[in-house]
């Protein structure tokens, strides 16, 4: 009995906090996104019983989810009814099942498996899945194409994540998301904390992390299965209402939950940055690193243009996958020099860093080569 | 125990019907969830590992190579060599599943099955980690060889289609 209430009080809590974050992360998005493109953004939502009260549009998210609510719900005809159906609840359910094991502050976790890290790849793996179901079953060339783009990118893109995994893994000899994290505890010389992002190796391994993060929840600039200007947002073309609206919910739970564990496992989870901060509650900074990340994709959504699939896939191939192959073998080497001391410990630093830097530098090169600067042509 | 048959159901079910679907989708879909469903049988063995990583590789990874190929090679009814209505066909099905059945019952039958403990071994993923990597590393290098070998294999062959179809 108190096995089940504790459970259902945890998923309630993740229920709740995690669906306002979404449903405020989406009109941050659109403000930001505003900013950048030099508009206002979405500002006349304001309170029903007080219409004079704007609040700069931040109740537009509750309006959107009335709005989807009250839709109605278009099944194509010639689709896979079954399939169409199931595709935004799996999605959804697998989505939010990867929060369980994310350690959101001091013995603030779900569950705390064993094998936590392998769980949450094992929960996420289904994402591209139901994108090809959802793709495929809608009966609709757009969305079959996007289904065909969605396979390739997880294909393309599954290893580098994996393989950018590898390294903290083997650094900290567990598979326990709360195991990783502690590891990162302490402060060299009382400042520099021990993340694993200020290590040579971690910042390769963040990175590429980074990068097939953006890859994997189909952010911009891989946003190719949606590709709004492409093929009509793919696999969403079929879906309206209630049902787009858990394809929505999916991805940033998604965009999300990947985050979370780029902070867990490269920005030291919920420690604070400084030793004279840890008065500060340990959850607050696991959300303001969140927070931060969720910013930078934001941001990239803003800056970068969507990638062409032939460019997306030799980005992986070519420049990540090795990258991440060298620096696993950076890792292991710098796993076993872990106990020289004083001035080799530079030598250490200065040599993995090198290593990263010249095969970044030589893929880099190799990559862009025959590539120049594209020329446009006006009409007179 | 009723978790154990409803997961056994689940598998088989699933598997049944993976069997009588005609569309290529479906029965790979179906597939997945048989092998999703021998993923939860591993986690209420208690085998955490080895379930997850079951869900990881097979419902994450195969999956999408086996819905690739099934997309990526369009159904041609007239090159198929043998009709797939005819008794001959069936026949040879009959005659495969029969071999391969023979080699499982043969397997099984041959196996001593260890009295179980009585008590659940407790192992940390470190424990199977170590147990792999130190007594049973020639087995894993070989595996992994092996699946190279493979893969380069196949690349080599694709990459030589591609040359002909350039000419």
């Amino acid at each position: 009995m108190q096995w089940l209430v504790h459970h259902l009080i945890t998923i309630v809590a993740i229920l709740a906090v995690f669906g306002l974050f979404f449903a405020f992360l989406t009109i941050i998005e659109r403000k930001f996104l505003a900013r950048i493109q030099n508009r206002r953004g979405p500002n006349r939502a304001g309170l029903p019983w007080a219409p004079k009260f704007r609040l700069w549009g931040l109740t537009q998210p509750f309006a959107d989810a009335v709005k989807s609510l009250t839709k109605e719900d278009i099944v194509p005809d010639a689709a896979d009814r079954i399939l169409h159906f199931l595709a935004p609840v799996v999605v959804c359910t697998f989505a939010l099942m990867t929060f369980a094991v994310i350690p959101f502050g001091q013995n603030l976790i779900a569950v705390e498996l064993d094998a936590g890290v392998l769980y949450f790849f094992a929960a996420g793996a289904t994402t591209e899945l139901t994108i090809f179901m959802a793709g495929w079953a809608s009966h609709n060339k757009y969305s079959l194409l996007s289904a065909m783009r969605a396979l390739a990118q997880l294909i393309s893109y599954e290893l580098p994540l994996l393989l950018a995994v590898v390294p903290v893994v083997l650094l900290t000899g567990t598979l326990s998301t709360m195991g990783i994290v502690e590891a990162q505890a302490g402060y060299t010389l009382g400042f520099i904390p021990h993340w694993h992002i200020f290590t040579p190796w971690g910042v390769a391994a963040f990175l590429v992390f980074f990068i097939a993060t953006l890859a994997e929840t189909n952010r911009s600039p891989f946003d190719l299965p949606e590709a709004e200007s492409e093929i009509i947002a793919g696999h969403l073309t079929e879906y309206s209402g209630f049902k787009y609206a858990l394809f929505f919910m999916a991805e940033y739970f998604g965009m999300t939950a990947l985050c979370g564990l780029g902070v867990t496992l490269f920005l030291g989870g919920w420690q604070a940055p400084s030793p004279f901060l840890t008065f500060v509650p340990s959850y607050l900074w696991f959300g303001l690193k969140l927070f931060l990340m969720m910013l930078l994709l934001i941001w990239i959504r803003g800056t970068l243009l969507r990638l062409r699939i032939d460019q997306l896939t030799r980005l992986s191939w070519k420049l990540l996958v090795p990258l991440a192959l060298v620096n696993l073998v950076n890792a292991a080497v710098w796993s076993l020099t872990a106990d020289i001391g004083g001035i080799a410990q530079l030598a250490r630093w200065g040599l993995s860093l090198a290593v990263i830097v010249t095969t970044f530098v030589l893929l880099g090169r190799r990559l862009g080569r025959g590539l120049a600067p594209r020329t446009y042509r006006y009409a007179p | 125990m009723i978790a154990l048959a409803i997961i056994a159901g689940l598998i088989v079910a699933s598997a049944a019907l993976a069997l009588t679907r005609r569309n290529l989708v479906h029965t790979s879909l179906l597939l997945v969830l048989t092998w999703a469903g021998i993923g939860a049988f591993y986690l209420w063995a208690g085998a955490e590992f080895i379930g997850f990583a079951q869900l990881l590789v097979y419902a994450g990874a195969i999956s999408m190579v086996v819905l690739f190929a099934v997309l990526l090679t369009q159904p041609q009814p007239d090159l198929a060599p043998i009709n797939p209505e005819s008794h001959k066909r069936s026949g040879l099905a009959l005659i495969a599943a029969a071999g391969v059945g023979a080699v499982l019952v043969k397997a099984v039958l041959a196996t001593e099955f260890i009295a179980p403990a009585t008590s659940a071994p407790s192992l940390t993923v470190l424990e199977l980690g170590q147990e792999l990597m130190g007594t049973h590393a020639a087995a894993l290098l070989i595996i992994g060889l092996i699946l190279t070998i493979a893969l380069i294999g196949a690349t080599t062959i694709a990459a030589a289609r591609r040359g002909k179809d350039d000419t």
